[in-house]
């Protein structure tokens, strides 16, 4: 039969099995080691962006942790946290964070570049291999209406020598998980490391979960939520450094944590954290910085593309599952339909046949919910982590940005000082210009650490931002084959069931006479 | 093969060869459909033993009309009539697609446009299907099949909506109007006197809304697969475009997984569309089948209530001593026509029934092969794929 459409469209042709290995891939293309250039300022010592790449970099595949440990060499506790990113620290003192190898003495210049390498670094901690598994569960409610909340099991396995114990529990609080974010951000993020954030606030569902309702959106919601923190956690101590925070061991350990109280979304502190973020958006656009190593534009230019790509599978993805949802009610309504419909069909083994059918079309209505629940738990909640991950990753390059803003602006008014001493010269008033050529000395030895200081603090920032992208993105691609081939198996899952229901169901088609 | 599956609905047509037509040609203009109706025959009743003409959609509506009206066929269960086709749901879409068509990858929207153009194929496909298997229901039938609209309607080569027109004034849709409101009647107290029609009112009437209802949960089925399917074409397209961007051993596995998913939509598509096909039409089909027969009871049951105001209107001439022998026979051509229809009636229900019960068993049996077939190359795609991605 030769029908003619108004568009001939192709004829959909039988598939064929994946052709294999057709292609032949370049080879993964290498970090491109770029040369140093020279800043733009006179007397100061340039220096490239960063130390040069050295063996530390280690592009080794196996080897995620490679660069596990390094030295954190900070000052004082009370660092400045102007570049931070949640303005007042939650109301338990941080404890600054400290390598397990006590650090180096001194904050010399020199520090920075000569500890050990890696290698060393690990075998003194003993070679402990990242071991540690996290589980987040049974959610329980406490206490009663507004004041309620839910209280989670946050369950450790771990052979670590880090821990006292090989196996521990406690009792964590969705706020808890937000003020070891807040402190963990505080410390860690303006210095350039990929903070994992932590899973999202949701006025709306906590509230329905408050008031008592125990219907399913509110079980789908405190699932959905529990799931989003246990993954929280494994990506926090996936982190080498993060792992040994005191305060991730604390929260891990700890029977009694001082609660956090300034991470409620309507608090005042809330309300700060929004407009420092507001006006951080405005500074990313007014600082333009030189940029001498083509890794940091390119670096920033591939995650802005993958931001962009990811958001948009991520809503292909939610779609999915609303579609695969709606067929699962479909089904149901259908199954009831035809069930109803056997009912009343008055040949018998007709009448059985619609029955078997509504049975089966029951049985695949489950089907098509668990894959809903695969679609959103594996794939779609993936897509949405790497996308909130993403954001952190931009966040640490504009970090950067400021670390680099600020040491110029030491240098600017270095050399302002600079000149007005040089003007000092000329002053005709003989006793008051030893004075002045004192103070204006002293201000400049001041400045001059400051600028050192800068300098050295934009070129760890660099380093560190570049070991962190390489460890992020080789634990992406780990993290998102395990996910997909979890994903894909349960595809493959769904399938073989349908299968089973469908050829059960196909003696009873049969059968009919 | 094609053919085979298009005919999936009805069955024991077309197999009396004094008689074949069938649809071989069809033109879309502008939502207009033109077929071509093809007929080959023995018969000397007609002019030429092989020979096509164009109909519209119209043309079919008028044949069934002027059958229903046809008091003859009264006891017959007349085909029901080919519904309108109807585009709707893909021109819509088609033109959501232009609207979005600035949010996806040229790639993306070539395989959108594709996907559509193959449901639009469908659509058309089918309503050909249902237009021919009107036909030869009608050619199958022993008594349908003389009918002179009908040969009119296969043989006549010229417009047909110069006599459509007529024919429209001629009968003013009077039987229509009537059978509209015949469920009052059915409903109402006529006693019924035979026990196979009563059951088989009960019978159609509650069918008839549980398969109206069935059907119409079965096409919201077929739909969530169809937007699933859908969906699997962007997730392919935006993993085509991280493939893109990526330089690292990665990109091989992405490209992988976009491939993976562009053929797993195709068999969804398929999975949807042979649902369709197997499953809602069948029903859709049957349902109108359905309310054919129950136009046949209401006939029926018209006749009872004409037999028995006869009989009123005998014992009233008989009280009054007049024209008593117009009206015993008008009550005798009453009873006549009434068990005529009845006969007939029993006849026509009895044979529906078989044939529905043969067609819900090829169609079922057809669908759950289809199923296992297309669950069993989805498992293989996905598990190619799991392989590929766990050994790099």
């Amino acid at each position: 039969m030769a029908d003619t459409a108004r568009d001939a469209p192709p004829e959909q042709t039988d598939f064929h099995e994946l052709e294999d290995g057709e292609e032949l891939f370049p080879e993964p293309a290498t970090t491109q080691e770029s040369q140093p250039a020279s800043l733009a300022a006179e007397d100061i010592s340039t220096n490239s962006n960063g130390p040069k790449q050295d063996s530390l970099f280690d592009d080794d595949p196996e080897d995620l942790f490679a660069e596990a440990t390094e030295e954190v060499s900070l000052d004082s506790p009370e660092r400045d946290v102007l570049l931070s990113d949640g303005p007042s620290p939650a109301i338990t003192p941080i404890t600054p964070p400290t390598s397990v190898i006590t650090p180096r003495i001194g904050h010399t210049h020199d520090d920075m570049f000569t500890h050990s390498s890696f290698d060393e670094i690990e075998e003194e901690e003993g070679g402990d291999s990242f071991d540690i598994h996290i589980s987040v569960s049974d959610p329980e409610k406490v206490g009663d209406g507004m004041n309620a909340y839910m209280a989670y099991k946050v369950t450790t396995k771990t052979s670590m020598s880090l821990f006292k114990r090989s196996e521990f529990a406690v009792k964590r609080r969705f706020s808890d998980f937000l003020g070891l974010h807040s402190k963990l951000a505080s410390k860690y993020l303006h210095i350039g490391y990929i903070v994992p954030p932590a899973p999202e606030k949701s006025i709306v569902g906590m509230t329905k979960v408050k008031v008592g309702k125990e219907d399913q959106s509110s079980n789908e919601f405190v699932e959905k939520r529990r799931s989003a923190l246990e993954r929280y956690l494994m990506r926090t101590v996936k982190h080498p450094i993060l792992l040994k925070d005191p305060d991730v061991l604390q929260f891990l350990e700890s029977s009694e944590l001082p609660r956090a109280v300034s991470t409620q979304a309507l608090s005042s502190a809330g309300l700060l954290r929004m407009v420092n973020k507001a006006a951080d958006a405005v500074n990313k656009m007014t600082i333009k910085m030189n940029e001498s190593d083509a890794w940091f534009e390119e670096k920033q230019q591939h995650f802005e593309n993958l931001d962009v790509q990811l958001r948009k599978l991520h809503t292909s993805v939610e779609s999915l599952v609303c579609h695969r949802k709606e067929l699962s009610v479909n089904t149901a309504q259908f199954a009831k339909s035809a069930a109803m419909l056997g009912n009343s069909e008055d040949h018998t083994a007709l009448s059985r046949a619609l029955s078997q059918l509504a049975e089966v079309e029951e049985k695949i209505d489950q089907l098509h919910q668990d894959q809903a629940n695969a679609d959103f738990y594996l794939f779609s909640e993936l897509l949405g982590d790497y996308v909130r991950l993403l954001t952190a990753v931009k966040g640490v390059f504009d970090h950067r940005m400021k670390t680099w803003q600020k040491w110029q602006d030491s240098q600017m008014l270095l050399q302002k000082k600079r000149e007005a001493e040089a003007k000092l010269q000329f002053t005709n008033k003989p006793d008051k210009l030893q004075q002045a050529k004192d103070e204006i000395k002293e201000e400049i030895e001041e400045l001059e650490g400051k600028v050192q200081q800068g300098e050295r603090d934009f070129e760890q920032i660099s380093k560190t931002i570049r070991k962190e992208v390489s460890r992020f993105e080789k634990e992406r691609v780990k993290d998102f084959k395990t996910i997909i081939i979890k994903y894909l198996e349960s595809l493959v899952q769904t399938q073989q069931q349908l299968i089973k229901y469908w050829e059960a169901f196909l003696p009873e088609a049969k059968a009919i006479s | 093969q094609r053919k085979e599956s298009l005919r999936s609905v009805s069955v024991d047509l077309n197999h009396d060869a004094s008689l074949l037509i069938d649809i071989p040609d069809a033109l879309c203009e502008r939502d207009k459909v033109k077929f071509t109706v093809h007929t080959k025959t023995t018969l000397s009743s007609f002019q030429k033993p092989d020979f096509s003409v164009p109909r519209q959609h119209e043309d079919f509506i008028w044949l069934h009309d002027t059958l229903v009206e046809t008091e003859d066929y009264a006891g017959l269960i007349i085909p029901p009539a080919p519904p309108k086709p109807d585009f709707d749901s893909p021109r819509e879409k088609m033109h959501k697609l232009g609207e979005g068509e600035a949010t996806m990858t040229k790639e993306e929207y070539t395989k959108m446009k594709q996907e559509l153009e193959a449901e639009y194929l469908a659509v058309f496909k089918k309503t050909v299907q249902v237009h021919e298997i009107f036909l030869q229901r009608l050619s199958s039938h022993p008594v349908l099949s003389k009918d002179r609209n009908f040969q009119i309607f296969l043989e006549y080569d010229q417009d047909l909506s110069v006599r459509r027109k007529n024919a429209k004034e001629m009968f003013g849709g009077f039987f229509k109007n009537m059978v509209k409101s015949a469920d009052e009647v059915l409903i109402s107290g006529v006693k019924e006197v035979d026990d196979f029609f009563e059951q088989e009112k009960t019978f159609l009437l509650d069918y008839y809304s549980k398969i109206k209802d069935s059907t119409a949960k079965a096409e919201k089925m077929t739909r969530a697969h169809k937007n699933i399917a859908d969906d699997y074409i962007h997730i392919s397209a935006t993993l085509n475009s991280l493939a893109a961007d990526d330089m690292t051993a990665n990109k091989k596995n992405l490209e992988k997984l976009s491939d993976l998913f562009e053929k797993f939509r195709k068999v969804e598509g398929r999975v949807a569309s042979d649902q369709d096909l197997k499953l809602t039409e069948l029903l859709r089909y049957y349902m109108r089948d359905i309310q054919a027969a129950k136009d046949l009871l209401y006939r029926r049951a018209r006749a009872l209530a004409d037999y028995e105001n006869s009989n009123k209107a005998l014992d009233k001439a008989r009280l009054k001593s007049k024209d008593i022998p117009q009206a015993e026979e008008h009550q005798r051509q009453c009873l006549q026509k009434f068990d005529k229809l009845s006969e007939s009636g029993k006849k026509e229900l009895t044979s529906f029934k078989g044939r529905r019960v043969v067609a819900f068993r090829k169609n079922f049996i057809e669908m759950a092969e289809l199923e296992i077939k297309h669950a069993k190359n989805s498992v293989t795609l996905l598990q190619g794929c799991i392989e590929l991605l766990k050994s790099n």
